[in-house]
Parts: C-alpha cells; sequence; structure tokens
C-alpha cells in the first residue's frame, strides 16, 4: 500500500516495520512528530524523557534488555546526550538501537546549525542519512539489521527538508520472529570500567572499518553513471537538489555517510572527469576524500552556512536563473505569542523594571521581540540560571538585583534544575522565573513530567516544580497569576531586591493546550471608543488581538480595536489602559 | 503521463489551514497516479508567522522544494503573503489569491501601515491572476473556517487532477463530522472560475 508521509512518520514506520519495543524523546523541531508517530503503533512503547541524555538512556536499558529501541532528538540534543553516547559505541548493543539526529541547516527553528555527522565520526558511530521518506522508512530499518550484525548503535541524520517533507513510501509488513527481550548479563561488555573498555575499543575500531569495507556493496550506496564529465558524491536532501538541478551529471549517491566507502569513491572518482562533493554544512563528506588523495571540489562553490537550495545550486554551477520576479520591500511577520498568552505580561514587566534578563529556549524566547524586548542572553537549553548565577560573580551590587532567569517548566526540568541547584549551592543573588504553562508548548504542545499525562496519554504524577524549588533549598518560591499586571510587578521587584536566590513561579496555563479543562477563554474584550483618547499604552504588550486603527488616511490619531475573534479574554490590556476604555464586550 | 511537473505554492498566515489543503492537494494528486513532493517548515511559523507549502508532482520529482522561480501556481491566502512569495514564481505563472489582509504585528502597533494597491501589483506582472473571497464562499457553504476548502476548490480547475481524485482526498483528510460543508465548499471555489 502506498502513503504520502512525512520523514518523521516514515522513520516511526520504519521502527515498527523493523520490530521496535521501545521510542524515547525530548521533543524538538525538526524532530518532533517522530515519537508523535510511533505512538499510533500499540507495539511500540513510545515515552517523552525529561531530555536527551534520560532518552538515550532509556533507548540503552531496552538495548540491553534485548529489545530494539528508538531514540529521536534534534541535532542540538545530541550535545545533552552525547555522554551516554560515546561510552555506547563501546558497549555496542543487545537489541538492536537507533538514534535519530534532526539537523536544521538553516535554523528555521534552531540557535545554530551544527552538523551531526561529525559526531558520528567522533563517537565511532555509524550513520545513515536518508534522502525522501521512503529511504526514511527503509533505512530506519536497515540501521536496526547494521545495529545488531555490527554490534553498535546506529545513527539516523536527518534534517528539516526531510523531516517535514513528504512523498510517496510504499508501506511493509512488521518483521516477526525477533529474540524475546529478557535479563541476560555480561559485564565484560556492558560494564565499561578501564579495563574492560580498553578490550572493547580496538573492536569499535575494526567494527567501522569492517563496515566500510561492505559499504561498498550494500545497496544504500548508489553510483549512477550518467554524463562522466561531471561526477558529484552527495548525500541526503542534496542528491535531490543535485538530480534536480544536474540530471545529467554521474552521481555517488551515499545512504552511509560514516563510515565512507573508500574503495567505491575511489572506483567513482576515476571514471568522472571532475569531482564535486555536495553537502550541506561542514566539509565532512569532502575532507575525508581529500585526505584520500583525491583532488574534489566542494566548499569552494557551495557555502558552509545555510542550507542548500535547488537556487543556490544553480548559482553554484554558475547555471542561468529564471528571470522571476524581483522580492517586494513589505512589513515583516515574525512569530509572535499568541493572543492571551500568559508570557506577555512578564515580560512586559520585566522590560519596566529594566531587568537583565537570561533567557531559555521556548515560545517565552519570543520575549526578546519587540515591544516587549525583554530578554538578554539566549545560549542553550536551561542555561538561564547557571548564566544569571555567573552575571552576579562579576557585576556590582546594584547590578546584581537587576538579574533575572525566565526558563519553562519543561526546559526547566530538562536541564535548568541543575542551574537552581547551583544557585543555591553557591548562594547566587538572582531570582528565577518558571514560566510554568503546563505544557512543552514551543515544539507543538507536548506533555512533560510536570503536566500530569505521558505520552500515551496516561494520567501520571506531576512534578510539583514549588516543592521541588524548596526541597532544591529555594527559601523564597512564589507563585504568583501572570495575567494579574500589578501582583507580578509587585513580586518580581520584590524578589530582584532580594540579596538572595529566589524563585517566582507563574501559573496560567498555554492557551492551546489541548485538554478542554486546562484553559478556558474569559469574555471577549472590546474597546470603548468614546473613552478610548488613543494614547497606545495597550499596544506596548503586542497582543495580536489588539489593532491600532488611524482615525483617517496618512493620521497620526487613532483609536484601538480588540479583534473579537483572537481575544481570549485574558485581562491583561485592561489592566494598561487609564482611561477605562477596555472591558468585556457587551 | 508527460514529465512535466507542477509546481505549487500555498502562502499565507500560521493558523489559516494552509497545511490542511497542501495535504489534501498532495493525496489527490498520488491518488492521480503521480509521484508527490512536499515541503514546508513547522516550528516557530506556528506562531503567526509567514508559511509556504511547497507541493510539486509529475512522473518523477526531486526536489521537495519548488526550485526558485518555477513555481507554476502560487496560492495565497493573504494578500501580502501573496505578493511576498510572487519571485518564487516562473514568469507568466498563474496566481490564486485569498482577498483577505491580516495585519503583521508592526501594522497592528501602528508602526507600519498594511501596503496599498497589493492586487494592482500582482496584476501587473502576472496576466494570470484570480482573485476570490474566499470567507464570504465558505460562508454560503456552511462554514467561514472552510476558506481554505474554496481556495482549493478555485486551483483545482487549474490542475489535471479530476474531480473524483480530489473529492476522495477529501474523504480521507477531513474530518467525518465537516466533510459536507467541506465539499460544498469545494464545489463553490471550483465552480466560481
Amino acid at each position: 500500500m502506498k502513503s504520502i508521509l512525512s520523514g518523521n512518520e516514515a522513520i516511526a514506520r520504519g521502527a515498527y516495520e523493523a520490530g521496535c519495543l521501545v521510542a524515547s524523546a525530548y521533543p524538538g523541531t525538526p524532530s518532533t512528530e517522530i515519537l508523535e508517530n510511533t505512538l499510533q503503533y500499540d507495539e511500540i512503547d513510545s515515552s517523552w524523557a525529561p531530555n536527551e541524555k534520560v532518552a538515550l538512556e532509556v533507548a540503552i536499558g531496552a538495548s540491553f534488555g534485548g529489545g530494539r529501541a528508538l531514540c529521536t532528538m534534534k541535532h542540538v540534543g545530541v550535545n545533552v546526550a552525547a555522554d551516554p553516547l560515546f561510552t555506547l559505541s563501546y558497549t555496542g548493543v543487545r537489541g538492536g538501537l537507533v538514534l535519530v539526529a534532526a539537523d536544521d541547516p538553516e535554523m528555521h527553528s534552531s540557535q545554530n546549525e551544527q552538523d551531526s555527522r561529525n559526531y558520528a565520526k567522533f563517537a565511532k558511530v555509524p550513520m545513515l542519512e536518508p534522502s525522501d521518506s521512503g529511504e526514511c522508512k527503509e533505512f530506519t530499518r536497515l540501521a536496526f539489521e547494521l545495529s545488531e550484525q555490527y554490534d553498535t548503535p546506529v545513527m539516523l541524520r536527518s534534517s528539516t527538508r526531510i523531516s517535514h517533507g513528504k512523498s510517496v513510501v510504499e508501506l511493509g509488513e512488521r518483521v516477526t520472529g525477533l529474540p524475546m527481550p529478557k535479563l541476560e548479563k555480561n559485564p565484560a561488555k556492558l560494564v565499561m570500567l578501564p579495563g574492560n573498555a580498553r578490550v572493547r575499543h580496538p573492536l569499535i575500531e575494526q567494527s567501522l572499518l569492517d563496515l566500510a569495507a561492505a559499504a561498498a556493496h550494500l545497496p544504500f550506496n548508489r553510483m549512477e553513471l550518467r554524463d562522466t564529465s561531471i561526477g558529484i558524491i552527495t548525500a541526503g536532501i542534496c542528491y535531490q537538489y543535485v538530480r534536480e538541478v544536474l540530471p545529467q551529471a554521474s552521481t555517488l549517491k551515499l545512504g552511509l555517510v560514516h563510515p565512507l566507502p573508500h574503495e567505491l569513491i575511489r572506483e567513482f572518482a576515476a571514471q568522472v572527469d571532475v569531482l564535486y562533493v555536495i553537502e550541506e554544512l561542514d566539509p565532512f563528506i569532502e575532507e575525508q576524500i581529500k585526505a584520500m588523495g583525491i583532488a574534489v571540489i566542494g566548499k569552494e562553490i557551495i557555502s558552509l552556512c545555510g542550507e542548500l537550495t535547488p537556487g543556490r545550486l544553480r548559482s553554484a554551477f554558475k547555471l542561468p536563473q529564471p528571470d522571476a520576479a524581483a522580492a517586494e520591500t513589505l512589513p515583516g511577520r515574525p512569530p509572535n505569542m499568541c493572543p492571551g498568552c500568559p508570557h506577555r505580561g512578564v515580560f512586559f514587566v520585566l522590560n519596566q523594571l529594566k531587568a537583565y534578563v537570561t533567557g531559555d529556549i521556548g515560545c517565552y524566547t519570543l520575549g526578546f521581540m519587540p515591544p516587549l524586548s525583554a530578554m538578554d542572553t539566549c545560549i542553550c537549553m536551561g542555561a538561564s540560571i547557571g548564566m544569571a548565577t555567573g552575571v552576579t560573580k562579576v557585576v556590582s551590587a546594584e547590578e546584581k538585583k537587576k538579574v533575572v532567569a525566565v526558563i519553562g517548566d519543561s526546559t526547566f526540568l530538562h536541564t535548568g534544575i541543575n542551574g537552581l541547584m547551583d544557585m543555591v549551592y553557591n548562594n547566587a543573588p538572582a531570582t528565577v522565573i518558571i514560566l510554568d504553562n503546563s505544557i512543552t508548548a514551543m515544539t507543538g504542545r507536548q506533555d512533560n513530567p510536570a503536566s500530569g499525562f505521558t505520552l500515551m496519554d496516561a494520567a501520571t504524577h506531576a512534578v510539583d516544580i514549588p516543592l521541588l524549588c524548596t526541597a532544591l533549598g529555594v527559601k523564597h518560591v512564589r507563585v504568583i497569576n501572570p495575567l494579574d499586571l500589578k501582583e507580578t510587578r509587585t513580586v518580581i521587584a520584590e524578589e530582584m531586591e532580594r540579596p538572595e536566590p529566589s524563585v517566582i513561579i507563574t501559573s496560567k496555563p498555554c492557551v492551546l493546550i489541548k485538554r478542554d479543562d486546562v484553559f478556558t477563554k474569559g469574555p471577549v474584550y472590546a474597546v470603548d471608543c468614546d473613552n478610548c483618547i488613543g494614547c497606545r499604552a495597550c499596544l506596548k504588550i503586542g497582543c495580536p488581538a489588539i489593532e491600532w486603527r488611524p482615525a483617517g488616511e496618512g493620521s497620526k490619531k487613532g483609536k484601538a480595536y480588540i479583534d473579537p475573534l483572537l481575544c481570549t479574554g485574558c485581562d491583561v490590556c485592561r489592566q494598561l489602559c487609564g482611561f477605562d476604555a477596555i472591558g468585556s464586550a457587551k | 503521463m508527460s514529465n512535466q511537473i507542477t509546481n505549487i505554492l500555498i502562502v499565507g498566515v500560521g493558523g489559516q489551514g494552509i497545511l490542511l489543503a497542501s495535504e489534501i492537494l498532495s493525496e489527490a494528486a498520488m491518488l492521480a497516479g503521480f509521484d508527490v513532493k512536499k515541503s514546508e517548515i513547522h516550528g516557530m511559523s506556528q506562531r503567526g508567522g509567514s508559511v509556504v507549502s511547497h507541493v510539486r508532482y509529475g512522473s518523477e520529482v526531486f526536489s521537495p522544494i519548488v526550485p526558485e522561480g518555477e513555481g507554476d501556481i502560487l496560492f495565497g491566502f493573504e494578500l501580502m503573503e501573496t505578493v511576498r512569495s510572487l519571485p518564487l514564481l516562473r514568469p507568466g505563472g498563474t496566481v490564486v489569491a485569498n482577498d483577505l489582509q491580516i495585519s503583521p504585528p508592526s501594522v497592528l502597533m501602528g508602526l507600519e501601515t498594511y501596503p496599498e494597491r497589493l492586487s494592482d501589483r500582482i496584476k501587473d506582472r502576472f496576466a494570470d491572476f484570480l482573485m476570490v473571497d474566499g470567507q464570504k464562499m465558505a460562508a454560503e457553504a456552511g462554514n467561514a473556517k472552510a476558506a481554505n476548502t474554496v481556495l482549493l476548490g478555485a486551483v483545482s480547475k487549474r490542475l489535471s487532477i479530476t474531480e473524483e481524485f480530489w473529492m476522495n482526498a477529501l474523504e480521507k483528510m477531513v474530518p467525518a463530522k465537516a466533510l459536507v460543508v467541506n465539499k460544498l465548499a469545494f464545489k463553490l471555489g471550483r465552480e466560481c472560475l
């Protein structure tokens, strides 16, 4: 049966067909939908972990127990999971283990565009790279087989265009007859103390050499000879752009990007006049080919930055571009916090208080955007708290009071807890605001250990965040209603003054939350045009439901208008109005 | 079946139902026997940002994104976003635009004004330009939220996919309770040209 699947849906399908039993992940664009799709297969136990390191450890445990396990994450998630990964390559597996790393060239939804292929080489793990949804499914299945055959975890590298692109996939059946998981002790292989690890390391090196030799004959590395004046070595999505723009060129399409099939590369290079490597981001394949002593053109014509597109590839080969319309200068349309978002008032207050805000990763990172403009740093998941501690170590006593860390509930549980532990342990006088909206919002509203539900929708214990902060030793933990601006301002100002660590937790849910009983829309608000003097105070929160309507063309005067379809009745704008012009719509 | 690839761009603002429209289109193309690829960006853009969905079909499709300047049909759910994406269209391409303006944050805050004469700017460069009042026709069909299906119906007239495949795709992709309204909305869109 044929179906149109996204790369992420196809990876989930591939895991199902491969007999995978356990799937664990922390959500992250563009990888999130893989676990949201393994969910449809009852045979797979799918779960969200609090972070990528735990997700990988869950998968390792399942593998050591004898079952096939899938672990997925975005590229920067691999940084978090790197610690277990680098030793997992030494132990190898029992049940096959596949780690999906979804890269984001062009940074459509990420803070950097690191190239995960380097991890495969660094951690000594084979890596497959599919170029469409059909290959996503096939390569996932194959990755499980290679994992067991070569006794190693296998990485599957996706990218935004692969994960979120859709193409036609032929569905297959789930394999049967895999061994039943059961406990089996094997300390020489699974206990990585120095004595055991010294024995394992050379085995891993040999295994990679064996795979590289075998890779010349494996079907996923494919030589396609056409016009031999140009030969292109490529992989993943870049293969599609090469076929689109240079349909006559000969190609060596690599499905396995680590280890590289040296023999096959030499054979291909010998048959073409000019050899190119077309790859996004780092010269990962190119450098290895150059180290083989083969002349090749790569990053001379393809940028180290951003994603490739057919147009960029045309430019690289100096091919004519279509005579398209010129781009118009138009107002931008950046993403914005939703109408009624509980984060909005907090950032409005932080801006007013002139706080120095160490930020974190989530919807609230949009607090950086004008008019809220109240975020001063953003590095990685969980960084806000440790950074706030660090800032207070160097600035003056007066400036220490300005330092506030903001972090979401899911990000706090991901890697923020350790930062808070350090802040208390080393007594840094900063304020931490945990923006608890009861969900992992930015990636599309996934449950987390504080939301009370699992990925499989079972009710479960919800972490008590105030109690957790107290247990870490925070003496001043205060819970506020972020939709009450006066309370929000008073509490934040008081805690900023305090020369000790303190935590403020906001208590209103995401407006997009899926469970009906968590968020309820209030009565819609409207502007009373008789009272509105056009002072624009309500525009300072940047709510998409509030619009400035000029009195006439080119007029500086005007009045505010509230879109009844967008308003959630959060009441924040009413509190900003000094003229009693905003209230419930009649 | 010719080797010609049909390149379609569906653009608008996050939350307008662009992804569902491109899913229905892809499904109909697959049912009609074509190879299909589709690409768009999720994530940040869900929060009210610009959305561009690429759908390509033909006998064999390589790139999932429409090569710049090779779009055959630009299908705009919002006027300014339609104009923003004109450079993706080939000379002589078709524009089907929804008669709807959604102000971006800078306009809502009164810092910039919504650009004027946008439909003229499209008309000046693309002779094959159709403007559709998707909201009004969707309301006639019974639900203003089905504007995306009206627009899809309008675009469907220009594509080499017969009505039966469109209906099959709608049946597969649209929830049962909304199917009657969506089928009617699709037909109104298809007949308006």
